[in-house]
């Protein structure tokens, strides 16, 4: 780069004095750096916090109203027990989740986001300072409902769920690409609706889901019924085993 | 509509860079969005004079390179092009294949006018 004139035509050159007659329109700054460097970033550093804690994290997204409180209330249920659970709530307005949360027995945060479409690094971040982590194997990050924007905004978390009841119809995975290769697990929910609804179907659903190139398992699953429940349990035990903890009261539960 | 936190995000990150190079303005910057990034260029467009108006970058001309969506084959071998909901190879028709460009969401590059050469009214010839 030029030192006189800061243009990136090398140094070969006779400046004068006048008006700028340069050929290129300005100096180029080459950056290379995803849009959401920032985002990234606190994210990488979330993920060290809970990797230092030992605790297992899945961001929960969907569509609103898939189910997706109502499979962590069972959830929680389920493993009382065996494995704490703590979860952070996103929603545009109202405790009412977080409340739900804490009466099936777990600790919660909420955060409320007014507009905001989606969850990001520095709202988990700050909902940290809320949370007290001490003990717990599991937190849930529950997203936004909403099927497009939560998926690109890594939060530090180690899995992502994605959730499809069976009332919003089979095509999802196929109508929203971008969050459903996000999925490392499609749990297709209320089931005990299927008959109901009458044109759902789960093969249809997987195919779709197939054509993503996602390999992810897809579980069918109804929080009414305790149908899928199983499977759903030791997809998250397992998990939670294979990343790498440290020692402590997890590890005896998840080996107990 | 995330785009507004992109490009609130995409704005400070314009910002600091044209700082440390010593640009009292910005007049040109370069994305590469790709159709499996979720990111959708038009709204880019729109939400960026918004969040830029009254800074540096206020005017600036926003540039999108799109990759193309493109596979890579792990049962043939072979790399085609695809559509971003039917990640299939073309050559064999498998669905295991690995993506090779199209979920891109980067700042490429900034063009800063050239400030120093109109501040000291040089040009070269």
């Amino acid at each position: 780069m030029c030192d006189i004139c800061g243009c990136v035509g090398g140094t070969n050159h006779v400046h004068v004095a006048g008006p700028a007659i340069h050929g290129a329109k300005g100096r180029p700054v080459e950056i290379m750096q995803s849009l959401l460097h920032d985002n990234n970033h606190q994210a990488a550093h979330n993920r060290g916090h809970f990797d230092a804690a030992g605790v297992f994290v899945v961001n929960l997204m969907s569509s609103p109203g898939s189910g997706k409180t109502s499979l962590l209330e069972t959830t929680i249920r389920a493993l009382r027990g065996s494995l704490t659970v703590a979860v952070i709530e996103g929603d545009l307005e109202t405790e009412n989740d977080a409340r739900r949360i804490r009466e099936a027995g777990a600790r919660a945060v909420q955060i409320t986001t007014g507009n905001a479409c989606h969850l990001d690094a520095a709202m988990v971040h700050a909902a940290l300072h809320a949370l007290d982590l001490r003990g717990v194997d599991i937190l849930f990050i529950e997203n936004v409902g909403n099927l497009v924007c939560p998926a690109s905004f890594d939060l530090g978390q180690h899995r992502n769920v994605v959730l499809l009841s069976v009332t919003e119809g089979d095509d999802k995975p196929e109508k929203y690409p971008v969050m459903f290769r996000a999925a490392d697990l499609v749990a297709v929910t209320k089931l005990d609706l299927m008959d109901a609804v009458g044109d759902f179907e789960p093969a249809r659903a997987e195919n779709h889901l197939r054509k993503l190139a996602s390999d992810a398992p897809m579980l069918k699953l109804s929080a009414r019924s305790g149908t899928g429940l199983r499977l759903w349990i030791d997809w998250l035990v397992s998990e939670l085993k294979t990343k790498s903890h440290g020692p402590g009261a997890l590890q005896a539960a998840i080996h107990g | 509509m995330h785009e507004l936190s992109i490009c609130t995000a995409l704005l400070a990150r314009v910002l600091d860079v044209a700082a440390a190079e010593g640009g009292k303005q910005v007049s040109n910057i370069t994305l590469c969005i790709g159709p499996l990034s979720g990111v959708e260029p038009d709204q880019l467009r729109l939400a960026f004079p918004i969040v830029a108006r009254g800074t540096p970058c206020e005017g600036a001309e926003i540039n999108i390179e799109c990759a193309p969506v493109q596979v890579h084959c792990k049962t043939c071998g072979e790399t085609s092009v695809a559509r971003p909901n039917r990640l299939l190879c073309a050559a064999c028709g498998a669905w295991r294949v690995s993506l090779i460009s199209g979920d891109e969401m980067r700042l490429l590059r900034i063009e800063l006018p050239d400030a120093a050469c109109a501040n000291t009214e040089l040009s070269h010839v």
